[in-house]
This record gives C-alpha cells, structure tokens and sequence, in this order.
C-alpha cells in the first residue's frame, strides 16, 4: 500500500510543474487567443450592430481601408509610436546618464521622474489639457510674463495635435525609461571601464562606445513595453483630445471602439482589431523569437 | 440576430429565476444625464419612482453623449444581464427591437392610452412592428439660436432672421472684438450646427432628400456646396479655442457674455435655467434661419427584455410614470425640452418652449418636421457616422467645399 | 555607485561646468514632471473665482480643503450623491485579491517555466508573453459574453477574474527573467536532498524574490488600480471602480463646472499608486536591476 502512495506521489510530482502552470495557462489560452481567434472570425463576419455569424469574406476589410478615419488613426499610430518611443528613450537615457554622476538628491529627483507612471491616463490627460489650453494655460502664463508672440496651441491644431499626446504620454513614460536604464548602468562591469578610461578616452565617449552599446536588451525591453503603451493608448486619446480637431488625433484603439460601440458597426471594428493585433505581431515576434532563443542558452 | 436570441433565451434559463408573489418594482436605468439641468431631470425621475414603492438602480455612464454608454449597453446584454431601462433613440430602438432585446410595453401603453396622446413624428420612433418597445420622454428643438442681448446690443444687432444677416452681423461682431459663435469644436457639434445650415440654406425638402433620403444628386448638388462655404464662414466666427471644447461651457460663454449666439438645441435652456437666467432678459432663443422648418430630437427609454417580476413590474412603473402629465412637466422644465404628449398644461413652460411647442405643431400640419441626423434620429449609428467624420474633418481643416461633398458621398455609401 | 567619476580626477574648471550643466537639465526636468502636479494640486485648493480670475500658475491665497472633502463625501455622481467615498472600497476589494492571484500565479508560472523546464514549456512562454500586447478593446465583447456565462457580470469577481488573466502576462515575465538568473544548480542539489516542487519555491525561490514581488505587485496594483475600460464595461452603478466614478463625477455638472473638486476627485483617485510609487519607488527600481531588465 505505502509503495503505491509513494509511486503516486512519485508520479504527482512529476506531474506537477504542468499542473501549476495549466490554470494560468488555459486562462490564456481561452481569454487571450480564443478571444482574437472570435474577433477573427467577426471581422469576416456582416455583424453590425450584435455579433452576427454568416460570414461576407473580406469585404470588411476592404470598407475598412476606404475610411479616411481609419487611414487618419493608422497613419497617426506610426506617428505617434515612432515620436513617443524615440523620445521616450531619448530622454529616459539622457536622464539616467546624468543622474548616474553621484548627484546628491539623487532618491529625490528619481522619485520625481518616476512618479508620473503611478498616474492614470485619464488624470495625465486632463491635467495636460488644461495646460495646454491656449487660453487657460501655459500660453496665457508665458504672455502674462510679457513674452506677448509665445504660442502653444498643439491641442486645438490639428497638425500638432498627435503632437500634443505625444507630449503627456512622454511624460508619463519618459521616467519609467530612466528607471530601466539606471539599474542597467548600475550593473555595467567596472573594469571595461576602467580600462577604457585608462586609454584615455573621454567620458562622452566611453558612454557612446562602449556603455550604451552594451546595453542592446535594454533598449529591447524599453521598445516593447514602449510599443506595448503605445497600442493600447485609448485613455490618454480620450481624456486630452477625444480625437480632435475634427479625428485628427484619433488612434486605431479609439477607432475601434467607435466603430464597434457607437456606429453599430461590429465588423469594421473587429477587422481594425485585426490589423492592430497584425501590427503588434510584426514588432513582437522578432522580439519574442530572440527572447526564446536567448533562454535557450542560459 | 437569431445568435442573439438563443443568447438570451440561454441566459434566462441559467437564470435563477427569483420568483416573489408582490414584488417590489426594480429598475436600473443606464442613462448618460449627468450635466446641468439633465441631472436636476433625471433626479425627478428617481424621486417620483422610489415614492411610488420603487427600488431605483441608477446606472449612469457619463462622457461623450453616450459613448460610453453604447459599450456598457452591448456588454451588458451580450452577458445576458440587460438593465431594464435604457436611454436610447431614434432608429436604434429599432435595430435592437429587431435583435429581439426589446420587451414589450403594450399593455401599459394601452391603459394609458398613448396612442391619443402622443404625436405621430414620435410614435414612428417608439413604436417597432405595432407594438410600444420604448417610452419618449421629451421633444426637444435642435434649431435654436441663443443669443446674449447685451452683446448683440454692442453692435446695435438683433437675433438674425436669414443665414445673410446672421453672416453681416458676426462680420460686425468679430470687427468689435467679440466672439461672434461659442462654438464646441466636438464631432457631433459639428453636426448639429451643420444639420441646421443644411435646413436653412437647402430647405425642408432639400433636407428630407439629402439627410433622410440619402438621394445622392442631392448630397452632391451646389446647394451643398453653398452648405460647407456656410460652415467655412463659420469657421471664421468661432474663438481659436473652440475644439473638444463642452457644449455647456460654450452655452456659459454666451451667459457671460464673452460670445454672442450659440447654435445649439434647447437642452442648453436647461444651463441657463440651472443659472438662474431669465429667457427674453438674459438671453434670447430664437429658431435658427429657415422657412418653417422644425428639427426634431426626442429621448426615449428603450425597455429591454429582463427577467422576473419585480423588474418587469419596474419597467411598467417606470413607463406610467414616465408619461405621466405630471412627470412629463416637472421634468421637462428643468430639462429645456418640451412634452412628448400633448395635452400637457403648458403655463408654467417659459416662452421658448411655448414656441418651441407652436412651431412643432405647426410644422407637423405643414409636413415640415424631420428628424435631426447628430442626434440619431434621422439616421443611426453608421451612417450618422458618415456625416459626423465629413463634417468635422471639413471644418477643422481647408478641405474645399466641393471635396467635402465628394467625400460626403463615398463616406455615406461606404456606411450605408 | 557611479561609474565614471570614480576614475575621473576632480580637478578642471571644465569639471563645474560640466557639474552645472548637468544639474540645470536635472532641474529642467524637475519642472516639467512637476507641472501638472503643481497644476492640479494648486488648483484643487482653490476656489471656484479663484480659478477663473487668477492665473493657472499663481498660487492658492489660502488652504482651502472644501473641494476635498466635497469630492469625498457629496459630489454627485449621476443622481447619487454620495462621493468617491464607496468606490473608494469597491476599488480596493477589486484591487487587493487581484494583485494577489496574479503575482502568485505568476510566480509560480515563472518558476516552472524557468527551473522545470519540460517539451513546449518556451512555446507556452511565448504563446502567455503575448497576452501582454492584446489591445483591451479586442477583448471586451468576448469577455462580456464569457462572463455572462459564468454569471459574473456586474460584480466584483468578474472583474478580479479580468484583471488576474491580463495580469499574468505581464507577472510571468517579470518572474520569469528574475528566475533565469539564479543557478539551475541550487535547484538540482535539492533535487538530490529530496526537496519536491513546491518545497524548492518555498524554501529557495520564494525567500530571494522580494525584490521581484516588489517590482510585480507595484505593476499590478498600478495597472489595476487605473483601470478605466473593463471597469465601465462590466460593471453599473453602485459597484463601480473609482477610476470609472472619477470620470462620471468630472462629467457631472450642475450649473457650474467645479474645477477645484474635479481636480480634488483627480488626486483622492491617484493618492494611493502615488503613495506606492513614492514609498517603493527605491525598491522598484532596485527589482528593475535585479533582473526584470535583461532582453
């Protein structure tokens, strides 16, 4: 008897790490892909107003790529992905670079950058709004203090306005980045520089060269949660612009739920979701690729 | 359609069905009135349902005039967990009566004889296959010009009479340093001053063939284009800071005189109400230049299909007292609009309603009512859509008025 | 600590200058991170002609409080005026349970995935990293019919069930790249003692993750507690979440739009992430280096 227990609970252990991780797992499998394989479905579906399953092929699609709307929230995704990511980090490094220098309020001024992450979009949004009012805000401030052609006026221009998001979600992020790079450098092995140092060569240089080089998997993590931010940025879109002037700063998240929930149009949307969902596929799967073949060899 | 169905037949027979003999009336009411004298509204409403024994659920999504909302709603009844009373209008009360989601409100409307009392423009939108699936709360005007006295007083104008005087006066306006439209820079704004330049400018026929015909010579014809020039001149008339920019808060401009009109319809009588301004003295409502037209926008609350009889006792208690003469005053006067029936007393109604009443009468005998387009009335959610986005992009950009028209028309069909 | 100054002399006039500048853009940044919060807080304390006479910038006169306590107790919310106060609770009964099960389940998940390494386990990785990157638009109709089903609809658990499945994604990665770190090593020398699954994760993973567990449940509770989308999808009324009464409350208006309480309303809703950024943040970043970083 005892050796049947013993064998049974033999086998149970080895059964074990699937068992863990098979709830999780089948969580995923049913509310991540199911969820996209449905939507799937419902983009080559004629549903309108409630999902409706007699499937019309592509022709959603091909609604979809006639609307000036949805070229407008794509062309802008781009827009505003590339700015706010190139600028994210541009400022997340420089920062981390400089607070790296032994400053000596260092926890202070950290904690300064950081805390906008703690924010909601909708908080950010509205806040930004406001100073970002022409006739409110900033602009009305700097004219005050007698600089009487300061303009500011992004947010009610519709060439600038993805602009304006670009801005505030910059600002949320910008510091996340910081945080990411400083552990890095934290972490960089001494004696490279040390010995680079010795070489003669200049600080700016060693950073460029040789610190910032070395740094490849962070620059990765930094683009993909960056690149993850900027997909799902509805909040921020709803909160400071809800898409104006006119849907000038719409972005495809806020296209689809437009299409889907107020238009009645189900079938557009989930074809929208589609190509968003295709968009990330095309950054991550390179990223996730590189990420299995990396544990591989630990 | 059918999917939907078995859904919710699904979902009642998982329901466990909470059975009580003398149930006390429940109702959850999703609504988006949260502003100004909505809110004051919508509040009568909860008090005059809870003093009749009532348990109200009050479930409001507020944000983008419904934006929100329309999400809840579809979340909510593809769980199969619909709230009983939902605020919604126009021809989606009949695509989700098509879905088979409406209950069905005969035999309170029956008793109370609805049929009689309410008129034939409002019963077209709460009536789906004979039978009543929606109870109309209010008709309110669309095309109405509000206009600060004192400010038009500045340049020595009243409240223009024809698109070319109301263009002379803003010209003087604007020359005197004042902001001749407070302006919404808001997609459905857009619409709305739109819809009432397409009556005014094209007429009522024009408006009928264009807007609820979707006849597309006349969605291409001059007469548009002589529409867009009107919105681009309106362009000019409107401060820099008008986008994303409340309704409300460009009503409070015209109350504090920092512009002159608004184009907007009456609900925004309910924030001058809420501020204590008197019509005639503070401001001036006056329809919006046009031979006799009339653009209807009417709320409704649609009854959905719910389960168990406490709700569906709600939903008939609701339904009565929404219609009630006594509800449908106390309401209306705080909301600006006035009564879906017509029999009610209209004595303590201010002057602007009693126009707005006159006019709807007489625009009903003269087949010159229609239905207004930015408030879904005339159209629902696609093709409203269509409208919306050609609009707004035309005037918030220098797109030209015969491309606006082009657009207009791919956009329409692209919806339709 | 730092890296360069250690083997640069301090010596040259060019050294201050250098010192100068790198405070003046340190400082620059200062400002701009602190704008809006100076913004919203000023103006929260503010009353309502203050607002509209003075400028953006200009400071309060005098501490006024009353927006704040108007934003908890009465400000209407749709007819109900009861303030933030009762989401305040259904915000945290939602947070608190959900932060818990995805940090444990990721946990967990990140452990085997890295030290019980079996056939298809990377693909299983990859296929719960992806979950990260679903937009949540895409999910909402489908999640509204699934937790019709369950009956979960309009309560508390519904959306502790949501917010925990999207969670994982994110948890899982963190643990998981923690874990890949420590030696394979330990875990085979217990395996030799006997040690069994869960007695390895508890006696050697689980006292060395502290500082992971910190950068997770920080993720959560922030990604949770901000939440606005699932929130105003599946629930109505009275069991809202904060964020979603935060958004009704600033779009209700009677009369006059009360800047000072919709700022007030801001900063009661954003209080306790703020707390967790400014109390934590050190061991946030310090999780960061320990691991969470590595591509």
């Amino acid at each position: 008897m005892a050796s049947v227990a013993a064998r049974m609970a033999d086998r149970l252990e080895r059964w074990m790490p699937k068992i863990v991780i098979a709830p999780g797992f089948l969580a995923i499998l049913l509310f991540v892909y199911g969820f996209i394989i449905w939507t799937a479905y419902i983009s080559f579906s004629k549903s309108r107003m409630l999902p409706n399953y007699d499937l019309i092929g592509l022709r959603q699609y091909e609604r979809l790529f006639q609307m000036d709307r949805w070229n407008v929230a794509f062309t802008n995704l781009l827009i505003f992905g590339a700015t706010f990511i190139l600028v994210s980090i541009i400022i997340g490094v420089l920062l981390a670079i400089l607070l790296d220098q032994r400053i000596r309020i260092e926890g202070a001024i950290r904690t300064i950058y950081l805390y906008p992450m703690a924010i909601s979009f909708v908080i950010t949004g509205t806040a930004w709004k406001w100073i970002m009012n022409p006739s409110l805000g900033l602009e009305t401030v700097v004219r005050s203090w007698g600089w009487e052609s300061f303009s500011f006026g992004w947010i009610v221009d519709q060439n600038m306005a993805v602009y304006a998001l670009v801005m505030a979600a910059v600002w949320q992020s910008s510091g996340f980045v910081m945080a990411l790079f400083l552990s890095a450098l934290r972490s960089v092995d001494q004696d490279i520089i040390k010995a680079a140092s010795l070489d003669g060569a200049s600080t700016a240089k060693i950073y460029l060269r040789i610190i910032l080089p070395s740094m490849r998997p962070v620059f990765m993590s930094a683009v993909v949660i960056l690149s993850h931010l900027a997909i799902k940025s509805f909040d921020l879109v709803v909160a400071l612009t809800n898409g104006g002037p006119g849907y000038s700063s719409t972005l495809p998240a806020n296209f689809m739920y437009e299409m889907t929930f107020r238009r009645n149009e189900i079938g557009v949307g989930a074809a929208s979701a589609i190509i968003m969902l295709a968009t990330v596929v095309a950054i991550m799967v390179p990223y996730l690729y590189s990420e299995l073949r990396g544990s591989k060899n630990v | 359609m059918k999917s939907l169905k078995l859904a919710l037949m699904g979902a009642i027979a998982l329901a466990a069905m909470p059975l009580a003999a003398q149930a006390e009336p429940v109702a959850e009411v999703l609504h988006y009135w949260t502003s100004g004298g909505e809110a004051k509204a919508i509040k009568e409403l909860q008090q005059a349902f809870e003093k009749r024994g009532g348990k109200w659920i009050d479930a409001p999504v507020a944000g983008g005039g419904g934006d929100a909302q329309a999400a809840v709603l579809r979340s909510r009844v593809l769980a199969g967990d619909p709230p009983a009373a939902v605020q919604i209008k126009g021809p989606n009360i009949a695509e989700w009566a098509a879905a088979g989601a409406l209950g069905d409100l005969t035999e309170v409307a029956t008793a109370q004889k609805w049929d009689d009392i309410l008129p034939q423009a409002i019963k077209d939108v709460v009536k789906y296959d004979g039978h009543y699936v929606a109870v109309p709360v209010n008709v309110h005007r669309v095309d109405w010009i509000w206009a600060n006295p004192e400010v038009l007083a500045k340049v020595g104008a009243e409240v223009p009479k024809t698109w070319d005087e109301f263009n002379a006066t803003a010209d003087k306006l604007k020359a005197a340093g004042i902001v001749p439209l407070a302006y919404g820079g808001q997609p459905w704004q857009d619409a709305t001053v739109f819809e009432t330049v397409v009556l005014g400018i094209g007429g009522v026929d024009f408006y009928k063939k264009a807007m609820v015909d979707l006849d597309e010579e006349a969605l291409g014809s001059p007469t548009m284009v002589k529409v867009f020039d009107q919105m681009r001149k309106m362009r000019d008339y409107v401060d820099p800071d008008y986008p994303g920019r409340d309704w409300n808060l460009a009503t409070a401009m015209v109350m504090r005189g920092e512009a002159a009109m608004q184009i907007m319809g009456d609900w925004a009588k309910g924030e001058f109400a809420a501020a204590g301004k008197k019509p005639g003295v503070d401001y001036i409502c006056a329809p919006t230049p046009s031979e006799g037209g009339y653009i209807l926008n009417s709320d409704s609350f649609a009854m959905f299909n719910v389960k168990g009889e406490d709700k569906k006792e709600g939903q008939a208690l609701l339904a009565e007292l929404i219609l009630g003469k006594e509800f449908q005053e106390t309401f209306n006067l705080y909301k600006g609009s006035i009564p879906a029936r017509m029999d009610v007393p209209m004595d303590k109604f201010d002057a602007c309603a009693i126009k707005s009443m006159e006019d709807m009468t007489a625009a009903a005998k003269n087949n010159t009512l229609v239905g207004s387009v930015a408030h879904e009335i005339a159209q629902a959610g696609a093709v409203r859509g269509a409208f919306l986005d050609v609009v707004t992009a035309h005037f918030n950009s220098d797109m030209s008025s015969e491309e606006a028209t082009k657009k207009l028309i791919e956009a329409i069909n692209l919806a339709k | 600590m730092s890296n360069l100054d250690i083997v640069r002399p301090e010596n040259s006039s060019f050294h201050w200058v250098g010192r100068l500048l790198i405070w003046t853009i340190l400082l620059l940044f200062c400002l701009w991170f602190l704008m809006p919060a100076y913004v919203v807080i000023s103006t929260s304390l503010k009353n309502l002609e203050e607002i509209r006479g003075g400028s953006l910038l200009a400071l309060p006169h005098e501490l006024n409080f009353t927006a704040w306590t108007h934003a908890w107790n009465e400000a209407c919310i749709g007819v109900q005026c009861s303030g933030l106060k009762p989401y305040f609770w259904n915000s945290v009964m939602m947070v608190v349970p959900a932060v818990l099960f995805s940090t444990m389940l990721g946990a967990l998940t990140g452990y085997t995935l890295t030290k019980w390494r079996f056939r298809g386990s990377n693909i299983i990785f990859a296929l719960i990293l992806f979950g990260c990157f679903v937009p949540f638009q895409v999910v909402i109709l489908p999640m509204a019919q699934t937790l019709g089903i369950l009956r979960l609809t309009n309560t508390v658990y519904g959306l502790i069930l949501v917010h925990s499945v999207y969670g994982l994604a994110f948890t899982t990665l963190f643990f998981r790249n923690y874990y890949v770190t420590i030696p394979d090593e330990l875990i085979r020398a217990a395996t030799i003692d006997g040690a069994g699954f869960f007695t390895i994760f508890f006696r050697i993973l689980l006292p060395i993750s502290p500082p992971i567990i910190v950068v997770a449940v920080i993720w959560q509770f922030t990604q949770i507690w901000n939440d606005f989308l699932f929130g105003v999808s599946f629930t109505t009324g009275g069991s809202q979440p904060l964020m979603v009464a935060l958004n009704n409350l600033v779009n209700t208006t009677t009369g006059v739009k009360q800047y000072n309480v919709d700022m007030a309303a801001a900063l009661i809703t954003a209080a306790p992430t703020l707390l967790v950024y400014i109390v934590a943040g050190r061991y946030f970043v310090r999780g960061l280096t320990a691991g969470s970083v590595k591509g």
